[in-house]
């Protein structure tokens, strides 16, 4: 016997096979399993020195980051000096992104006519979801103390150089905290007294802390293990204060500091002043960015570089 | 038997049409910033996006650290200053397409289409109607459209100091490429 099902049940059937089976939120769902992949954290400090020293920033391929720096004279020479105002140390300075992974910087002081080069390659970057909980970066730098030898003395070219070598220790803690240890060694090929080490050794500790978008306030302590003895002039350990001012291309740092030079040589090995007798000298950075080498990828876009 | 055959085929191409997604990983979205002093534009290669033909249901996921920008110094700010991207990492879209019903996914061709959802971007959720284009090709969907967005309606604040090289409105551009989804 024929059993006949009616047409309806047919396109009912039918119908209902074709209903969708997925509901709206499956649709998200669908891209909701997409796993978070380590990226690197950037922005750990606003630029490529904490205050006086180097911070684990590099600048990216192809960047030239001019600086001009200066520090003034101390706070406690009183009113005639304009507080320090009227003695300025200067250092200009190119740090150039030879990858992104390598920063080379140069740079000159008036003071002793010290030229100073350095190479800042990074050895690990910190990542989030995952990824490597510190950065680590090593610096090597020297320098070259040409001015005019004074008459009955000799300084042959070894003699006015130093080295220093760096490792550089990073953490972003969060989006306002970073902190940095750097332990540091400076070779000094010629120090004043034989009692002096021409080596010291000793640990930096830097730290910046977000205020808003676009500045911060940082703080710098070079702590040197074997300080010089000296009873007259004693050596200090460089303590410094500073402030990140961006406003895109340009960054000015802002500090007050016991030491007045600029290279590591002097400001971790050679630092006198005292912050208690007001030895504090004002000073700034004001680095400006530019382009050199046009990254690859971006021919025919809009951007006002093409 | 001619019926049942008939009614096999029936069910299965409507399950086959009916169900029918789209899905991508690679999809494109640009930004476009314009003064008179400088233009910015930065890619994203990376944002996901899934179209069901059925519904006409949407979603776009935009991950923000995958915007590229020619100078690297203009993508950390953009990170960190005005996208806030650790805070916000994604923006996304979740919306409809009006027509998509009427759309023939097997037949090769351009459809101007609208699609209207909400756009969640640095935390502010704003309801948007984006026109634009669904093509059919070789199987697979096209999304295209361009659109301006306010940085305000976003909270995203443009210093005094950037004011003159950052526009206020900038333009979306969206083209992503979504290939059917095996299931």
């Amino acid at each position: 016997m024929k059993i006949r099902i009616p047409k309806i049940l047919f396109v009912i059937g039918s119908l209902l096979s074709a209903y969708p089976s997925f509901a709206q939120d499956d649709l998200t769902a669908l891209l909701g399993d997409v796993k978070e992949k380590p990226s690197p954290v950037s922005a750990t400090f606003k630029t490529t020195r904490i205050v006086n020293g180097h911070s684990i920033e590099g600048v990216a391929k192809g960047v030239m980051d001019i600086k001009i720096s200066h520090r003034f004279g101390r706070l406690n020479q009183g009113a005639v000096d304009l507080f320090g105002l009227d003695n300025a140390y200067i250092r200009i300075g190119a740090d150039y992104g030879l990858t992104d992974n390598i920063t080379l910087g140069m740079g000159r002081s008036n003071v002793d006519k010290e030229y100073d080069a350095y190479a800042k390659v990074k050895l690990l970057t910190q990542k989030d979801h995952g990824g490597s909980p510190i950065a680590i970066s090593y610096v090597a730098a020297m320098s070259l103390k040409a001015f005019r030898t004074p008459v009955g003395e000799s300084f042959i070219l070894a003699d006015r150089i130093c080295y220093t070598h760096q490792v550089l220790f990073a953490k972003k803690v969060n989006k306002a905290l970073s902190l940095q240890l750097t332990p540091t060694l400076v070779h000094y090929n010629l120090v004043d007294f034989s009692s002096y080490a021409n080596n010291l050794i000793a640990m930096g500790f830097g730290a910046r802390m977000k205020v808003s978008n676009r500045a911060t306030v940082n703080a710098e302590y070079y702590y040197v293990l074997n300080k010089w003895d000296n009873a007259q002039t004693p050596y200090t350990n460089n303590f410094s204060l500073g402030m990140d001012i961006e406003t895109g291309g340009h960054v000015f740092q802002f500090m007050l500091t016991n030491t007045q030079a600029m290279t590591e040589r002097n400001f971790i090995g050679q630092t006198t002043g005292q912050w208690g007798k007001g030895d504090i000298h004002l000073g700034f950075n004001l680095g400006r960015v530019f382009t050199i080498k046009q990254p690859k990828g971006f021919e025919g876009s809009r951007n006002s570089t093409y | 038997m001619k019926k049942i055959i008939l009614i096999a085929v029936v069910c299965c191409l409507q399950h086959f049409v009916h169900a029918q997604k789209f899905m991508t990983r690679s999809g494109q979205v640009s930004f476009f910033s314009s003064t008179a002093v400088e233009n910015i534009e930065a890619i994203n290669n990376e944002v996901a996006c899934v179209f069901d033909a059925t519904s006409g249901e949407l979603v776009f996921i935009v991950p923000i650290k995958s915007f590229k920008f020619d100078r690297a110094l203009m993508q950390e700010h953009f990170n960190e200053n005005y996208l806030e991207s650790d805070q916000y990492p994604k923006a996304d879209f979740k919306g409809k397409i009006d027509n998509a019903a009427a759309i023939n996914y097997s037949k090769e061709g351009t459809t101007p289409v609208k699609a209207f959802g909400t756009m969640t971007m640095h935390g502010v959720s704003q309801a948007i109607t984006v026109p634009g284009t669904l093509t059919v090709k070789n199987g697979s969907v096209t999304f295209k459209a361009v659109f301006k967005v306010k940085n305000k309606d976003y909270k995203i604040i443009i210093p005094s100091v950037a004011a003159k090289k950052v526009a206020e409105v900038v333009e979306i551009t969206v083209n992503s490429l979504l290939a059917p989804l095996k299931k």
